[in-house]
């Protein structure tokens, strides 16, 4: 693969790009009722207006952000009825999904939520949400892990290998050899 | 019709998945990790085809009650016939050329055999009154004659059998409750019978009775002045010689004309001054017959006038063999004799004593014994003179063929009467051996695979699999003298009858060596010696892994329990006795202990016939272990005849001057007395030493854990009536019953107790971990049974909360005491089984891991294994979905037999009497040693190889999937660059 990218990247090196956007951009005008001067120009109250839009936008968009996991949870409890409660790989490649997707973004939680990020945004509300909900999830997953007899809840999980007790005492014979 | 199709093919599919837990091989695996060894036992008489059948074979009957038929050339068997324990063969002879007779069954039973194949012609019984001695006459072939009478004694009767169909021409009453008739006689050419014997202790009768049809001609009876001892012989046709009670007197009666005369004479007149208490030898001699005292042998002649002239006085041992008639009347027989190493033959003519015909040394292995027994066999020699050959039996039982002073062949068929086995592990492979041995082999090794690959993709042709089949066989690797791997290879160490021990390597079966323990050979301290048992005496393992392994051997002098006991300790390697304990104390019984010195070497207690323990190695290190142990060390007797078993423990030594500190007095600790009116005890069974268990929960359904009551101190015992110990069928259903016991040997305290009405022995046992599985008659329902008893412990069962386990608050690992006296709860189920047992064992494996595995030694000598779960007490007719999870088999009332679980498939094991386990280090696997007349090793996976791959595993074919899928990956990749700079020229 390594090769391969040197291939690639010795192609690029050589290449030479005849059409020049920049140029031939600036030859035709603007189409009509756009003003490239407007967009540049700085209003302080259209701007403030937008922000309080952006900030509300931000906030709707955090909670449904929040609400996500609750849709996944949803279909997680529809697909681990649906896999039934043997052991097999299908339960089993359901339950460790189950699990390992609320772990995942438990961890990311900050990440999730860095676009929606502002000052003006209360984010603690739908972190705890999804936090919740994945907490759900995981939750969820456990519960199935165990209804598959996978987590050592019961004495046999303890004892099954526990190796025999030592006698104190030794005893042996039987009847006189012939 | 699709429909019912589909569903067959489920069913069948279902089948074949349900077969799994059978030990089935395929064709072709056969002989891969299994071996076969054919024996016959010591000969006790040989008989040569007459000419007219062609030389080239010998007919022979041995101890272990086989009749074969050998090759001469070879050794090899032609065809052999085990019968019964119970039906010895007394006699047997070839007549006419084509039958081989035998008289069996202490004489009951007369049978006719085809000479070239084997096969039974007729089977006739004879009826006898009184138990007396058997014999059978067969007439020597004159002529070409198509039949002739053959003359049977059994129970004080004569009969005269037809050779051609086995009826019964006569039969005649010889005499009353005090007359033993001791010899039949008919000489050549007369139509007499002469029937010689005993009336009383000093009388010698005779009877002479016509040939055709069993009518009395004359009845004769001599008086004599002392008392005749039971030896005695016809000496030629007319002369019959016995000795009289104290060995000191010939009596010799010529009876030929119908005269009777008697004479004696004192032995030391004719041997010489000292000779003291005399024997005679069997040997039919033309004209003469030897003596023999403990000392030297003689040997006399009778002359025509009925003198008795003295030839020869030989201070050596010597054999003779039966006179042989050659040629034109010259009659000859061998006289053979052990110098040292060497082993003289000799031949000499009936009339000529001076004159040797055949003079030969053979070169014998000394580790052979001194010769038992010789049968001699003449040929003509390519320049029309006679040439001799002998059939030697020696001290070890093995069979020789001498032949022009060279041994021809041998057979060792001492390995048919195995007392004991036990093992031991192969030393440690050198490290630079086997690299250089590997990369020699290197272009072998690919060839092999290459050729495994194309009989795995079906392209190979048939020489080819011809070529595969003769690898696998061949398969260097399973013959090798060093440890493996897997734990495959091994020394079975087995003691035989004849106080030889071989070492028998588990992957092809040969010996690696053999030794005639000299302890366990006739001297004069020691006057019937045999071995007893054979144990692992010395098993380097962590801090003395230079030492050698060794092997603890006990015999004894006399076969009686108070005879003085011989020890002798071998090393398992070079195949050396280098200790031993001259003749001690006796010995009646040997305990293993579960302690080791410092030299790994294994403390064993030793209990004489006074219920005295002496420990052995005699060390003060192993007193000090001990002394420090013995307080928790007990054993039992169990005493069969009297219906008891008895408890003891060791009393310490008080240590004065002069007493044995190796010598513990016993210390009676309980006793269970059985009521000899009710019960009989018919079996007893305890748990291996060596069995490992893995763990003591068993899960069941629905997570729930039941604790196994495991103990090494466990006892099964099995009474029934006394009216019940009879055969099958001697009692009537209501007379009988069986009951078991199960018995902690260290508190005599009786765990539990069943009764089975209306059941009776034969009985046998196997006890594993907490089960024990018996195997006995029903006589209600007419059918074998076997049932199982599962014990589990009720003290520890509160032992359910998680929470307490998971920090360790239990009381599962602390040590047990039989004195706390746990509660157990025993579960038991009965199962009809269609066969009768001859034994029954359990497979063993290094962890226990591994699901068990019952070997069932059935009567028609051939091991059945069986999966334990059938016989699990807690199969119920529905079983829940959760239980069948667990793997409980729904109940059926009589247990399967799988025709593919015969683990010996198509072989037997001819007059099984044991099968042994031994785990492998692989634990999947163990080894199973079947032995009797026959021996039989295979390995078995009871629950297949998951833990490793098979060995026709097909390395090659994944060598060649690997490379093809990289070619491929390669290929792909180079063909999907050049696309994409296809697309990008676009």
């Amino acid at each position: 693969m390594e090769k391969g990218k040197g291939v690639m990247g010795m192609g690029r090196r050589w290449a030479v790009d005849f059409t020049d956007n920049s140029t031939t951009a600036r030859d035709f005008p603007d189409p009509p009722g756009f003003t490239r001067a407007s967009l540049d120009q700085d209003d302080s109250a259209v701007s403030r207006q937008k922000k309080d839009a952006e900030a509300n936008w931000k906030a709707q968009k955090a909670w449904e952000m929040a609400q996500a996991p609750f849709k996944n949870l949803m279909m997680m409890g529809f697909m681990m009825w649906m896999a039934g409660s043997t052991v097999h790989l299908f339960s089993i490649g359901i339950t460790f999904s189950a699990l390992w997707q609320p772990i995942s973004a438990l961890q990311g939680v900050g990440k999730v939520f860095e676009p929606y990020k502002d000052s003006k945004v209360d984010l603690l509300g739908p972190k705890l949400v999804f936090i919740a909900l994945n907490l759900g999830g995981l939750a969820l997953g456990v519960w199935k892990l165990n209804t598959l007899g996978l987590l050592p809840t019961h004495a046999s999980d303890w004892v099954s290998s526990l190796p025999p007790a030592q006698e104190v005492e030794y005893s042996g014979g039987g009847i006189p050899l012939h | 019709m699709a429909e019912r199709s589909f569903f067959l093919f489920l069913l069948l599919l279902f089948l074949s998945s349900a077969v799994e837990f059978s030990a089935s091989i395929f064709e072709d695996q056969v002989g891969l990790m299994d071996w076969h060894q054919k024996y016959i036992g010591k000969v006790n008489h040989a008989v040569f085809h007459t000419q007219k059948t062609g030389r080239k074979r010998v007919v022979v009957s041995t101890e272990e009650n086989v009749l074969a038929s050998l090759d001469l050339r070879h050794g090899d068997i032609f065809w052999r016939h085990v019968l019964g324990p119970s039906d010895a063969i007394e006699a047997f002879d070839i007549a006419l050329g084509k039958y081989v007779i035998t008289l069996s069954s202490g004489g009951s039973i007369l049978r006719a055999w085809n000479l070239p194949d084997g096969q039974m012609i007729w089977e006739s019984f004879l009826k006898g009154s009184r138990s007396s001695k058997s014999m059978l006459l067969v007439q020597p072939s004159v002529g070409a004659e198509k039949e002739t009478v053959l003359l049977a004694f059994y129970g004080g009767f004569l009969h005269a059998v037809s050779s051609i169909d086995g009826e019964i021409l006569w039969r005649k009453d010889l005499g009353s409750e005090s007359l033993e008739i001791q010899q039949i006689v008919q000489p050549v050419g007369i139509e007499v019978v002469y029937a010689l014997g005993f009336d009383g202790s000093s009388q010698f009768a005779a009877y002479e009775i016509n040939a055709r049809n069993g009518e009395l001609m004359k009845h004769e009876s001599v008086h004599f002045s002392g008392s005749f001892s039971r030896e005695n012989l016809v000496v030629s046709d007319g002369v019959f010689v016995a000795l009289d009670a104290s060995g000191s007197i010939l009596v010799t009666v010529h009876f030929q004309n119908g005269e009777y005369s008697l004479q004696e004479m004192r032995i030391s007149s004719l041997l010489g001054g000292n000779f003291g208490k005399a024997k005679l030898l069997g040997a039919k001699l033309p004209h003469m017959f030897a003596l023999r005292n403990d000392k030297l042998t003689g040997f006399l002649k009778v002359t025509d006038e009925g003198k008795l002239e003295t030839l020869e006085r030989i201070n050596n041992e010597v054999s003779i063999s039966d006179s042989l008639s050659f040629a034109e009347k010259q009659r000859a027989f061998a006289l053979v004799q052990h110098n040292d190493n060497k082993v003289e033959f000799r031949v000499k003519l009936g009339h000529e004593w001076n004159k040797d015909l055949l003079q030969e040394t053979v070169n014998i292995d000394p580790n052979r014994g001194h010769v038992e027994n010789v049968f001699i066999n003449n040929y003509i020699r390519t320049d029309r003179s006679y040439g001799f050959r002998a059939l030697i039996v020696l001290e070890d039982h093995s069979l020789l063929l001498v032949q022009q002073g060279e041994v021809v062949w041998k057979r060792e068929d001492g390995l048919a009467s195995i007392l004991d086995v036990t093992t031991a592990e192969l030393p440690v492979e050198k490290v630079g051996v086997s690299v250089s041995k590997v990369e020699e082999n290197l272009h072998e090794w690919l060839k092999g695979h290459i050729l495994k690959l194309k009989g795995t993709l079906m392209l190979a042709t048939p020489e080819d699999v011809a070529t595969i089949q003769g690898m696998r066989l061949k398969n260097s690797e399973k013959s090798k003298i060093t440890r493996d791997h897997n734990g495959f290879r091994k020394l079975l160490i087995v003691l035989t009858r004849s106080g030889k021990v071989f070492a028998l390597h588990t992957g092809d079966g040969r010996i690696v060596w053999s030794l005639l323990l000299r302890s366990l050979r006739k001297s004069e301290a020691c006057t019937s010696p045999t071995g007893i048992r054979i144990y692992p005496w010395q098993i380097p393992h962590h801090h003395a892994l230079d030492e050698n392994p060794s092997v603890l051997v006990v015999g004894r002098c006399l076969p009686t329990d108070s005879g003085p006991g011989v020890l002798s300790f071998i090393d398992a390697y070079a195949g050396k006795e280098f200790d031993s304990v001259a003749p001690t104390h006796s010995v009646v019984q040997i305990i293993p202990l579960p302690f080791t010195d410092a030299l790994e070497q294994r403390l064993h207690l030793l209990i004489d016939a006074n219920q005295r323990a002496h420990l052995y190695p005699r060390s003060p290190e192993a007193l000090t272990i001990f002394n420090r142990e013995m307080s928790n060390v007990y054993w039992y007797t169990v005493v069969a005849e009297n219906g008891i078993i008895r408890g003891y423990a060791p009393k310490s030594t008080s240590v004065n001057e002069g007493s044995d500190e190796y010598c513990f007095d016993p210390t009676d600790l309980w006793s269970i007395v059985f009521p000899m009116e009710s019960e009989k005890i018919v079996a007893w069974v305890t748990r291996k030493l060596s069995e490992v268990v893995h763990t003591q929960a068993k899960v069941i359904a629905d997570q729930d854990v039941m604790y196994k009551y495991i103990s090494k101190n466990l006892l099964f015992v099995a009474t029934t009536s006394p009216k019940g110990t009879g055969e099958i069928g001697s009692a009537t259903p209501d007379e009988s019953s069986l009951i078991v016991y199960l018995i902690d040997t260290v508190t005599g305290r009786i765990l539990h107790r069943m009764i089975h009405k209306g059941c009776q022995a034969p009985v046998h046992a196997v006890l594993s971990e907490n089960w024990v599985v018996y195997h006995y008659f029903n006589l209600r329902s007419h059918r074998f049974e076997m049932s199982v008893i599962e014990i589990y412990d009720q003290s520890r069962a509160d032992n359910k909360d998680v929470w307490k386990l998971v920090i360790g608050k239990h009381n599962l690992t602390s040590p047990v005491s039989s004195y706390s006296r746990p509660e157990v709860k025993a579960e038991s189920q009965s199962y009809f089984f269609t066969h009768s047992a001859k034994a029954i064992a359990v497979t063993s494996t290094a962890k226990g891991i591994t699901s068990r595995q019952l070997l069932i030694g059935t009567v028609g000598d051939q091991v059945l294994a069986l999966d334990k779960r059938y016989l699990d007490p807690r199969r119920k007719t529905d079983p829940t979905q959760a239980e069948k999870e667990e793997g409980l088999i729904p109940l059926t009332d009589s247990l399967p037999i799988i025709p593919q679980s015969y683990v010996t498939h198509a072989l037997k094991v001819e007059g099984l009497r044991d099968i042994i386990t031994v785990p492998a280090k692989l634990e999947s696997t163990t080894l199973v040693f079947s032995y009797g007349v026959d021996l039989f090793l295979t390995r078995l996976a009871p629950s297949r190889t998951y833990d490793s791959l098979t060995e026709d595993f097909s390395y090659a074919l994944l060598l060649l999937t690997i490379v093809v899928l990289v070619g491929a990956i390669f290929a792909t990749w180079i063909l999907s660059e050049k696309k994409e700079l296809r697309e990008k020229w676009r």
